[in-house]
């Protein structure tokens, strides 16, 4: 056995290994992050198939950003996952029935001979071309158009979460940094022409009570 | 003649030898680099001492010099406390997976022109996405601790961190459009031409210069990503008491130390990188070589202790603003500025 | 080997960029203007939306242009759709208008997202590619899912929303495995590349129609036809009027264009095993959608079962291209121009329907029981005789469009030898002939509940009546538009 085969069996059992542990951890902070570790195994597949930019921004978008909000909000939640799990034996063997069935029906529609991978070229990147450069190339000439597309379906997502979430309350105090930075010195301070006074004891002319 | 000395070592060994070769370099990376920030907490505390007109430790060693071993050992053999209601398992992962990162990513630091242990092409990426780790240590540490200071913490690490991520990538981008390359040595090599090189006075040819607008936002986010101070509210002891390293004691809170400070070398060697022209020599008549990056990366690590020195501590509202207000527009507008350069006549790389 | 990349040519998708380039701009107008001037965005939205029908005319030439490296298509059926399409956004920009003052809602989000979801659309109706027509589609659904959400204080709609986003999610799911199926079973994603490979027989059938089975249930979802239909009358119900209107409008065009894409353009060689899939659906849609409808007390939702009947006849149109085995184009073009007929009419009699229910609704009273349009006859003749015509219509009385419709339709399914399911589609439309015509009972003839004068611009009164006098008029002259469609058809198969 190769040493490339060895680690995708490695990749692959522990990230299937994960995957399972996703959806039986009792507690739902190692359920997120069991499904870190499978992202990185999956990474650790992708690189093994020279796809080092996706491997890469696989864990840069998913592991270093997404899952860390994913665990930030699961952390603040009061999940109680007992409740959720109630009745999942009753209901198991249905399920289960069903999930092998549908299962053995694609396996005998998808097992491998149905494909034409053999009509696929056979990719082989040039000399001294990274993966990285070579999918940049090609994602910025000829799939431009759905690359820009995918920019429009990110903007629309912003612009719904701000609709759907920014509230603009009258009583919230907030503060304007510019107007803080913009203050002068005679907004804040006066300074008044006055006769000085001397250290001497009470007895002004006026005869008031000491100072 | 490197290799004529390994040649024979090599075929003693047989196929073993990769693999002892690769670890034995990565000890000679990390035993210098665990001396260093040994040191570097020295240094620290020196600079501060007298910044703050004071002498600072003195006392272990001729001139206190002595005095980061004695810290080493005193955290060595203090009992490690596990709170009773933490959670066991992450209490201990936390330490672990905060220090992995930061020295993971030493692996693609270039020392030198070849000096590298893996030179590899999608490096600045490896970068940003080991990075981009670091702050689950953080998070697991302050959710696992099981108390609020700790959680409050984590909490405010986990936004921190992936808003300066974002302005720490974006202005790479800027990096590598001038350099096409993503590969670090090729980042430095490319730092090596232009017009000032040819005069003699490379350190005008860096990065640093025509990029000096992200070059001053990635400083500083760099800054905010290391949680030090004035962007520490992450550990903020004098308001949730240190954190999430507030539980810890003992090794497991000398680990976080050792990250904190490991990760500060770290982000001074790739602003070295990035900005400064790695291992290039300034001017000229000297020549290239690591002692221009260790001096580099000295410099850097002065000005973020000078800095925490200096500024007092950011409120969180102004961390958030200016992270995303301000830095995140801004390198946004350099990417515009330095395409449109490169594609003008007046373009300084070819 | 990459670096032989020409500039494409834009001036096919002039407007696309056209939108694209005014979203960003009204999205900045809004931000200075939107605390003083409330109409910049929507008049500029509308501006937009003729600039793009200007621009899409002008850019018209009655040939077959693919260009972006072949995934974006000009045609005449797209040109003819997109026109449709910002037809009825604007309609539904300026019957919708008043509702969104008066509710607040009149923001500048809500037409930004509008002009995003008219860009997902026609994205959809221009698509060469899986890949583009499945982002046009994701486009158009986000902007939606959000609008149905846009009243954030209404509790029923956020549900729809969630509903709707949940569904469509997996919808789209669904979609993208068939299109992963297609792909790997013929290695393209270009619609043209995909058909050249199954007229060569090279790709293996049992993946293709797995795959099939799953495209066709995305696009059923999308139509709202059963059994995909279950999102269709809590969104419609839920989501705020005019929200609903624009769902039950123009995205129907672009659905139609999907289902063409997907179904005559690139699979077309499996014809035999699609139409039987969509007579099925077509059946249940058009027999549950009737009966449904009855049990309705809620006119939006009334209206729902009721698009659901009207997809199903629309599919009928769909399956009826090809006769047994034999493929013969007059037929095909014949029966593809009746179901694009269909939906033309079936969007102007819903965009008309729902502007009868915003009419009655003002500030603070939503007009959406069927009680409410009790007596309109006093309160207004001539707006009742609107509502007249547009139920009729739907009920497919003669002479208005959705008789010819239907007419055309049930020919084509006849004429594709479908003629059990010709007679159980018009027995079931008699059926639902009752529910439209209850509407008429109420209005003529039951005591108006409250008396309330009706409020609404003149704009809004004149469109409505156009559309009612449209409505009526091209069913006398039925030929018009059915001529376009066919010549549309003609020109782009």
């Amino acid at each position: 056995m190769e040493f490339t085969t060895f680690l995708f069996y490695l990749f692959a059992a522990v990230m299937l290994f994960s995957a399972l542990r996703v959806i039986t951890a009792r507690n739902p902070v190692h359920a997120v992050l069991f499904l870190v570790l499978a992202f990185f195994n999956a990474a650790g597949l992708w690189l093994l198939l020279q796809a080092e930019f996706l491997a890469i921004a696989l864990i840069m978008v998913y592991v270093g950003a997404v899952m860390v909000l994913f665990l930030f909000v699961v952390m603040m939640l009061d999940i109680n996952i007992e409740r959720l799990r109630h009745g999942f034996w009753e209901h198991l063997p249905l399920g289960a029935t069903i999930g092998a069935i549908m299962v053995v029906e694609m396996a005998t529609v998808l097992t491998g001979k149905y494909f034409g991978l053999s009509n696929f070229p056979a990719h082989v990147l040039p000399v001294g071309e990274s993966n990285t450069k070579a999918l940049a190339r090609i994602l910025f000439t000829d799939y431009v158009y759905p690359f820009e597309l995918a920019s429009v379906i990110l903007l629309v997502a912003i612009i719904a979460a701000v609709m759907l979430t920014l509230r603009q309350r009258k009583d919230t105090k907030g503060m304007r940094p510019s107007d803080q930075v913009a203050v002068k010195r005679s907004d804040r301070l006066r300074i008044v022409a006055m006769a000085s006074e001397s250290e001497s004891p009470a007895t002004d002319s006026k005869g008031g009570a000491p100072l | 003649m490197m290799n004529a000395f390994l040649a024979p070592v090599q075929q003693w060994l047989g196929p073993v030898f990769p693999l002892l070769w690769t670890l034995l370099k990565i000890v000679l990376i990390l035993v210098p680099l665990m001396l260093s920030v040994a040191y570097l907490t020295f240094w620290e505390r020196k600079i501060l001492g007298w910044m703050h007109v004071r002498i600072g430790p003195n006392r272990v060693g001729p001139w206190g010099l002595l005095q980061p071993i004695a810290d080493g050992l005193k955290l060595f053999f203090k009992e490690v406390i596990l709170p009773k209601v933490a959670d066991r398992k992450l209490y201990f992962v936390g330490p672990v997976l905060a220090i992995a990162p930061a020295l993971a990513m030493w692996a693609v630091i270039p020392f030198s022109d070849g000096w590298v242990l893996a030179n590899i092409d999608a490096g600045v990426l490896y970068l940003l996405a080991i990075g981009s780790i670091g702050v689950y240590g953080i998070i697991i540490a302050g959710w696992a601790s099981n108390s609020k200071y700790a959680f409050l913490g984590a909490m405010r690490s986990s936004a921190q961190m992936i808003s300066y991520e974002v302005a720490m990538g974006l202005a790479l981008i800027s990096v590598l459009m001038v350099s096409s390359s993503l590969n670090l040595s090729a980042i430095v090599h490319g730092q090596a031409h232009g017009y000032f090189a040819a005069q003699g006075m490379g350190f005008l040819s860096w990065n640093w210069l025509p990029l000096l607008p992200v070059f001053a936002v990635y400083l500083i986010s760099g800054v905010a990503e290391l949680n030090r101070a004035p962007f520490d509210v992450v550990e903020g002891e004098s308001e949730i008491v240190a954190g999430h390293m507030v539980e810890y004691s003992g090794m497991s809170f000398a680990m976080f130390f050792l990250a904190e400070y490991a990760n500060m070398i770290l982000v001074a060697a790739m602003v070295s990188v990035f900005f400064l022209g790695g291992w290039l020599s300034p001017v000229g008549f000297l020549p290239d070589g690591f002692f221009w990056l260790a001096v580099k990366i000295s410099a850097v690590l002065f000005f973020f202790l000078w800095i925490r020195a200096t500024f007092p501590r950011y409120r969180y509202d102004q961390i958030m603003r200016l992270g995303w207000k301000v830095f995140v527009p801004l390198t946004l507008v350099w990417i515009l500025v330095v395409g449109v350069w490169m594609m003008s006549p007046l373009t300084i790389w070819k | 080997m990459l670096n032989n990349f020409v500039i494409p040519d834009f001036y096919p998708v002039a407007p696309e960029i056209f939108l694209l380039a005014m979203s960003f701009i009204i999205l900045f107008a809004d931000l200075l203007f939107s605390a003083t001037q409330r109409w910049v965005a929507s008049t500029l939205t509308t501006i937009t939306l003729l600039g793009c029908a200007a621009l899409t005319v002008i850019t018209a030439d009655g040939q077959t242009t693919l260009t972006l490296s072949n995934l974006f298509v000009d045609d005449l059926l797209a040109d003819f759709l997109k026109l449709m399409t910002y037809l009825s956004v604007v309609m539904v920009l300026i019957y919708g208008r008043q509702y969104l003052v008066e509710r607040g809602l009149d923001k500048g989000e809500f037409y930004l997202l509008v002009l995003y979801a008219t860009l997902g659309m026609m994205v959809m109706i221009s698509a060469a590619s899986l890949l583009t027509l499945y982002l046009g589609l994701e486009l158009m659904s986000l902007a939606l899912y959000a609008l149905v959400a846009i009243d954030r204080d209404s509790a029923r709609a956020t549900e729809a929303a969630m509903k709707y986003f949940v569904l469509g999610a997996l919808a789209s799911g669904l979609l993208l495995y068939g299109m992963s199926m297609i792909y790997g079973a013929t290695g393209n994603l270009d619609i043209a590349d995909i058909s050249q490979v199954l007229y060569q027989g090279q790709a293996d059938k049992t993946v293709l129609v797995f795959g099939l089975v799953f495209i066709v249930a995305g696009i059923a979802f999308k139509l709202g036809v059963v059994p995909f239909h279950m999102w269709i009358p809590d969104v419609y119900h839920g989501a705020p009027t005019v929200v609903t209107m624009l769902i039950g409008s123009a995205p129907k065009f672009a659905a139609f264009a999907m289902a063409l894409r997907l179904l005559v353009y690139a699979l077309f060689p499996l014809v035999a095993e699609w139409q039987q899939m969509l007579l099925i659906m077509a059946v249940l849609s058009i027999g549950l959608g009737n009966l449904a409808a009855i049990a309705q007390k809620n006119i939006k939702r009334m209206l729902a079962y009721s698009a659901i009947s009207h997809m199903g006849f629309m599919l009928l149109g769909l399956t009826s291209g090809v006769i047994g085995h034999e493929i013969d184009p007059f037929t095909a073009i014949n029966a593809y121009s009746s179901a694009l007929y269909y939906t033309v009419a079936y969007v102007l009699m819903s965009l008309g329907s729902f502007a009868m229910v915003l009419l009655l609704s003002r500030a603070g009273h939503e007009a959406e029981q069927l009680d409410d349009f009790k007596g309109l006859n006093q309160r207004s003749p001539w707006f009742a005789a609107m509502m007249l015509i547009f139920m009729l219509s739907m009920a497919g009385i003669p002479f208005f469009i959705g008789f010819f419709a239907k007419f055309s339709v049930l020919t084509a399914a006849i004429t594709a030898g479908h003629v059990t399911i010709a007679v159980v589609a018009v027995m079931f439309s008699l059926v639902g002939a009752f529910y439209y015509l209850r509407i008429i009972k109420l209005m003529y003839f039951d005591a108006p509940a409250e008396t309330a004068p009706l409020i609404a611009t003149p704009t809004f009164r004149i469109l409505l009546s156009l559309n009612g006098i449209a409505v009526a008029a091209f069913g006398l002259f039925p030929d018009a538009i059915m001529a376009i469609c066919t010549a549309v058809l003609l020109h782009s198969l």
